[in-house]
């Protein structure tokens, strides 16, 4: 068999989804031993210009250079894995989305603001098809090798549809809740195995929501710790807001 | 002088973190233009911590990036117990001291290892290195995740850690917690010593440029990184609180980089500004290393920013050692384990004020500053991040380095200039709020 081609590349992120790959060690090097890596800028000054197999890509798309880079990525790659919040569902970078662009490019760069172009925060699929999604900020990496191990063999990875409840009840952890808190994992995508509430803060929502989050049971929760809505709103806006562009204005691929 | 045009384009530099291009202009002998063009997309983390409560600050900002995730998280969390008046106790201090020396550490060894020895042993990534210098390949991986293990056990995870917030920490280590964490460092030492021989010859480039050093300072006798007012090898000394007035920020149309200066047109900030400020103050085993290799205050050679990153390795892991044995004598208390959240039990009392936070990260100082309302609601937030700093000073060491170069080759001049601006360690993503060389033709 060939030897596929894996490249990674990084749009606007802080590229810690890179590092977590980095930081995988052992595991990974077994991967890399049936695979060639031609592009990592971060750690390799080798550049690739034909096409590859498999292309990794972390961070949102934020800007009208991003749309024509990830096309021409998109174009060159067989198979696209799109890792990390911010590629998969706009992540911390769709905040910007709470407010008009041209305010918050004031807010940051005063007067010379219009130097700097920006767009609406988008994930990449609302740009370009993706065939596999790792979630999480940062990524879990146990998850990112089971996706690329799917990948290399061709098999499809249904991402985790079931509540970070679940696991964090597996884990044993107090509900935060019950701790006087509020916490996402109710809405919150699986897969990460609680590893926020395992080390005692709550769950900020990193992985996305459920497809089909309960409301009622959520509402239910809302009233019998009487928290008020809009802390929760605003609490999924923080990872979740470019959802909002899927209902009006984007195409999901 | 030589009379010829010399072009140079680097566009996405590599092995830097973050997107940057060098822009060199060379006409009949002229330097024209000699730029470090910050070309990062802009993420507006200040812009977006408007409206927030206080409490979602550590989280959201420490996502500007990866690297320094916990820099930024520490930075963070003393901006914001400075601004609504919350004092961290002593055992808590402590711990965040070890994390930042597990994150200088860990970032420091990153930077030597993958991104500049490449360079002095002549090929174009570690990649090559895993046939030609197995043995190093395998140490810098073996420290690496090392310092992985170290934040794991700390705070949950490295990048982006969990359990390190305003009000203390989430999770307290255990005896056995501390345990291991000496044993990685003590594990650590014959992989630290044989890093300090392979450094040892690794030539440097020769090039002095006399500059402004800015880094943290203090009374005590404690090697300032945590803690300390703002002070420069020009005799500034300023209360944190006064950060403005040392960056002196100003907005240039090739950078998504803000830049910044001093007393001089430029000032440089990172792991050889606090070594030419504070080399007393560094353990005794780090001044060791230093008169080995022949590094002594006050250097301005920026190519051995990296030798100061080394000497400051082995500071931090004997000055965790020494942290965690003194937390193993005193016990840690369990009871001081916090719940905060969103504050919503009010555990933490929140005043209305104005807070900024100075920390010395693995590339420099970095500042966070917040105004918060009475609510906790931040109104107002900025950061200023070290290689902002450095963006000037870097350019005016490019120039330097051009003008002094003109008679070699543009494929050498590329290269010594990707190795300068390296070496201060880059980190573009946090900046842009920055690499690759462009020699451009001025007749385009």
């Amino acid at each position: 068999m060939k030897r596929p081609k894996i490249a990674f590349f990084d749009f606007a992120c802080c590229e810690g989804c890179q590092l977590q790959v980095a930081n995988i060690g052992e595991a990974l090097l077994d991967i890399l031993d049936i695979a060639d890596v031609v592009e990592f800028r971060e750690v390799m000054s080798e550049k690739w210009d034909q096409s590859f197999d498999i292309a990794v890509v972390e961070g949102s798309i934020t800007d009208h250079h991003a749309i024509e880079r990830i096309k021409m990525i998109r174009s060159r790659s067989k198979l696209l894995i799109a890792y990390g919040s911010c590629a998969t569902i706009g992540g911390i970078n769709g905040m910007k989305n709470n407010f008009e662009l041209d305010e918050i490019r004031k807010e940051v760069y005063g007067k010379d603001y219009k130097y700097f172009d920006t767009i609406k925060t988008m994930p990449v699929h609302h740009v370009v098809k993706v065939d596999y999604f790792v979630n999480g900020c940062p990524i879990y990496p146990p998850e990112f090798i089971t996706v690329l191990k799917a990948a290399l063999s061709g098999i499809p990875y249904d991402v985790p549809d079931k509540s970070v409840c679940i696991e964090c009840k597996f884990n044993e952890n107090i509900c935060m809740y019950e701790k006087g808190l509020t916490c996402m994992g109710p809405i919150t995508r699986a897969g990460c195995n609680s590893w926020c509430i395992n080390n005692g803060n709550i769950c900020y929502g990193c992985r996305g929501m459920v497809s089909n989050p309960n409301e009622k049971s959520a509402k239910d929760i809302l009233e019998k710790y009487k928290i008020d809505l809009n802390l929760i709103l605003n609490r999924i806006n923080m990872y979740n807001k470019c959802r909002e562009l899927e209902d009006n204005e984007q195409k999901r691929y | 002088m030589n009379k010829k045009d010399i072009n140079i384009n680097v566009e996405y530099l590599t092995r830097v973190e973050g997107h940057g291009n060098i822009v060199v202009n060379v006409e009949d002998g002229k330097l024209e233009k000699c730029e470090l063009q910050i070309v990062e997309s802009p993420r507006f983390f200040e812009g977006m911590l408007v409206g927030r409560s206080i409490f979602e600050a550590q989280h959201i900002t420490s996502r500007i990036c990866g690297i320094c995730a916990c820099g930024h998280t520490l930075a963070s969390v003393q901006a914001a117990e400075d601004a609504i008046g919350f004092k961290p106790s002593i055992q808590t201090i402590k711990l965040r001291k070890l994390l930042l020396h597990f994150e200088n550490l860990d970032s420091h060894l990153l930077h030597i290892y993958l991104l500049v020895a490449p360079d002095l042993l002549g090929v174009k990534s570690f990649v090559p290195l895993i046939d030609s210098h197995n043995k190093v390949v395998r140490r810098a991986l073996r420290m690496k995740k090392a310092c992985n293990d170290l934040c794991d056990i700390l705070v949950g995870r490295h990048v982006h850690p969990i359990s390190c917030i305003v009000g203390g920490f989430t999770k307290l280590p255990k005896e056995i917690d501390l345990d291991n964490m000496l044993g990685i460092l003590n594990g650590m030492l014959p992989d630290m010593d044989a890093t300090i021989e392979l450094a040892r010859n690794l030539k440097f480039p020769d090039f002095e440029r006399e500059t402004e050093y800015v880094a943290l300072v203090s009374d005590d006798k404690e090697y300032p990184l945590l803690m300390g007012d703002v002070g420069s090898t020009d005799g500034v000394r300023m209360n944190k609180k006064d950060y403005k007035k040392i960056t002196n920020e100003f907005v240039v149309p090739h950078s998504s980089a803000k830049h910044a200066k001093l007393s001089r047109e430029s000032y440089a900030v990172g792991a050889l500004a606090r070594f030419n400020l504070n080399y007393d103050k560094l353990h005794k085993k780090a001044k060791e290393i230093a008169k080995a290799i022949s590094l002594k205050p006050k250097c301005t050679n920026p190519y051995l920013n990296t030798a100061a990153q080394l000497i400051e390795c082995v500071h931090c892991i004997e000055d965790s050692i020494a942290i965690i044995n003194d937390l193993k004598e005193k016990k840690i208390n369990q009871e001081e384990t916090v719940v905060v959240g969103l504050n919503e039990k009010k555990t933490v009392k929140v005043n209305a004020g104005n807070g900024v936070g100075a920390v010395e990260v693995p590339r420099g100082i970095l500042f966070h500053n917040y105004e918060v309302d009475e609510k906790g609601i931040i109104r107002k937030a900025n950061c200023i991040i070290p290689t902002s700093q450095n963006v000037n000073n870097i350019e005016f060491d490019m120039q330097k380095y051009v003008k002094e170069n003109l008679e070699r080759s543009e494929a050498e001049i590329t290269l010594g200039l990707e190795m300068l601006v390296r070496s201060y360690d880059p980190c573009i993503s946090c900046s842009a709020h920055m690499l690759d060389v462009k020699f451009i033709n001025g007749k385009k």
